[in-house]
């Protein structure tokens, strides 16, 4: 009985901080200025539908990419050794101990005009090439970022793959092909989903890859958001409702995934 | 299964995974300003780095708003989870499922909610964007990791246990602090360890939560970064990176010794 009692300070904590916030976004959303209800915001979105899209382009693109790289990486290193699957995927993982603005603004210093892949194409009479500022900078950052949250669900499910699962398939005569679409894909389900919504939602959310790799022509969804609250543009309930949508695609994306509110989901 | 094509893809990913990491820390050891043309070797960027006020106050921010927000989330975080671990399973999903609500949303939809309550409390109080609303913000975010880590620790618990304790004599307090606590320690410390991580990462959250008079490290990071030329930034990530490199390292071989020592006592205790 008395143990439940310590739930109450979270509890409390969770209210103010995690609950009350969120209103305030709908609040928002759909008020005015006077706080008279309204659904001009929402309707306002329509002006940045293209914005939208192109958030949604650019991320299920890094998306897939990420998958078709990730699923050769995953399944390597769980049929590794015991020991060397370890090593590995530290590998995998240390450089998403370094901050996500340092690394992009290593692709900053790799990619621009006068930049080191520039300068080695020129090396070879190449180029100058139009690297960064445009679309395929961007989606390379969303790759560049969030491919090891892909890998590693993917490891966690394929390392319960048992080896003489395959090794039957092998001898029973299926082709490599078949063994990756009739047994590796089908038991990787539940990493599959997972990597798909924590490769999507942070990609499609971002505001600091856009601006840094795409050169201020390329704004996605978080962009604009950022400009409603700390930028030029300010506008709290238009930057609301944005953000309200930006919520529905992301809800949409997990149900679709099958994952809401699944504790296996978290890593 | 095509091994050779398997392990191309996979070289190139790592490959394409430290290149850019490669290029920072060369450069940090650059004489000049540029970022393509290495000419020659020096530690300028490092000395300028130390001599960096800027850098060096967001640092000490960085490192005090982690340890406090961590602390007292482990604190709220670990009474939190021992909480919902008595409720009833209706309660309990509840509750969970509104405390997985800051792990899967967006960051910057976090950011910015964060940001709509705090300036409405700037509105009805003397409350200032500042120290205390980047603590409240970080607390909010770690929380759920902590609860998350500690959960599968108490359902794996014997319930008999702390009965057990109580029947040999325990009160419930000692019986808490002797049983349920050291069985737990595991999943409070590696939460713990989460919560500083994500606390001195974070940028989104911070970036929306500061104000405008205090300065996480990653927010100088990202002021640096607009200014396109800053050599300094190169540095500082050579640091980190060999901070982190080190401490994963420690780690590892602490953990190897573990291991061996373990194996050794098993191999004894047979013999």
């Amino acid at each position: 009985m008395k143990s439940k009692i310590l739930a109450v300070p979270y509890i409390v904590w969770m209210i103010i901080f995690t609950v009350i916030p969120l209103g305030l976004v709908i609040f928002f959303a759909f008020t005015t200025q006077n706080g008279n209800f309204t659904f001009s915001n929402i309707i306002a979105m329509n002006d940045y539908l293209d914005v939208l899209f192109r958030s949604i382009e650019y991320s299920v693109i890094a998306t897939v990419i990420c998958l078709i790289l990730a699923l050769p990486v995953a399944y390597l290193i769980s049929r590794l050794a015991r020991g060397k699957q370890g090593t590995m995927l530290m590998i995998v993982i240390l450089p998403m101990w370094i901050n996500f603005l340092l690394r992009t603004y290593a692709w900053m210093t790799l990619l621009e005009e006068n930049g080191l892949i520039n300068r080695f194409l020129g090396l070879f009479n190449l180029g100058p090439f139009n690297l960064i500022n445009n679309s395929g900078a961007v989606i390379l950052g969303m790759i560049y970022n969030y491919i090891p949250f892909m890998i590693l669900p993917l490891y966690s499910v394929m390392t319960k793959i048992d080896k003489s699962v395959i090794e039957a398939a092998q001898d029973l005569g299926c082709s490599g092909f078949h063994i990756l679409t009739k047994i590796i894909l089908p038991l990787s389900k539940q990493g599959i989903s997972t990597g798909i919504i924590t490769v999507f939602v942070p990609s499609v959310s971002t505001f600091i890859i856009s601006r840094m790799l795409g050169g201020g022509t390329n704004d996605l969804i978080g962009d604009i958001i950022e400009a409603q609250f700390l930028g030029n543009s300010y506008n709290p309930h238009l930057g609301s409702a944005m953000a309200i949508v930006l919520m529905v695609i992301v809800i949409l994306i997990m149900s679709l995934f099958n994952q809401f509110g699944s504790e296996e989901a978290v890593i | 299964m095509n091994k050779v094509l398997f392990r191309t893809i996979t070289a190139l990913i790592i490959i394409f995974l430290y290149i850019p990491i490669l290029v920072l820390i060369v450069f940090s050891f650059n004489e000049s300003k540029s970022r393509a043309n290495f000419t020659g070797f020096s530690l300028q960027w490092y000395e300028k780095l130390f001599h960096n006020e800027a850098i060096l106050t967001a640092l000490f921010n960085t490192i005090v708003i982690a340890i406090i927000s961590s602390l007292l989330a482990t604190v709220i975080g670990t009474a939190a989870a021992i909480g919902i671990n008595k409720m009833k399973p209706i309660t309990k999903t509840v509750i969970m499922n509104v405390t997985y609500i800051p792990i899967i949303n967006p960051e910057i939809i976090t950011g910015v909610s964060l940001m709509l309550l705090f300036r409405a409390f700037t509105v009805y109080s003397g409350f200032e964007f500042g120290f205390i609303s980047l603590i409240l913000a970080h607390i909010t975010f770690n929380i759920p990791y902590i609860i998350y880590s500690i959960m599968p620790k108490l359902r794996q618990m014997n319930p008999n246990l702390v009965e057990a304790a109580q029947d040999l004599g325990c009160s419930p307090t000692q019986a808490f602090f002797k049983v349920t606590i050291p069985e737990i320690m595991p999943g409070v410390l590696s939460g713990f360890l989460m919560a500083i991580t994500y606390s001195i990462d974070d940028f989104v959250i911070s970036y929306f939560n500061s104000g405008t008079t205090v300065e996480t490290l990653p927010i100088t990071i990202y002021s640096m970064t607009r200014k396109k030329v800053s050599p300094e930034i190169n540095a500082l990530s050579t640091i980190i990176f060999i901070v982190i490199l080190a401490v994963l390292l420690i780690k590892n071989a602490i953990s190897n010794y573990n291991l061996r020592k373990q194996r050794l006592e098993y191999i004894a205790s047979k013999s």
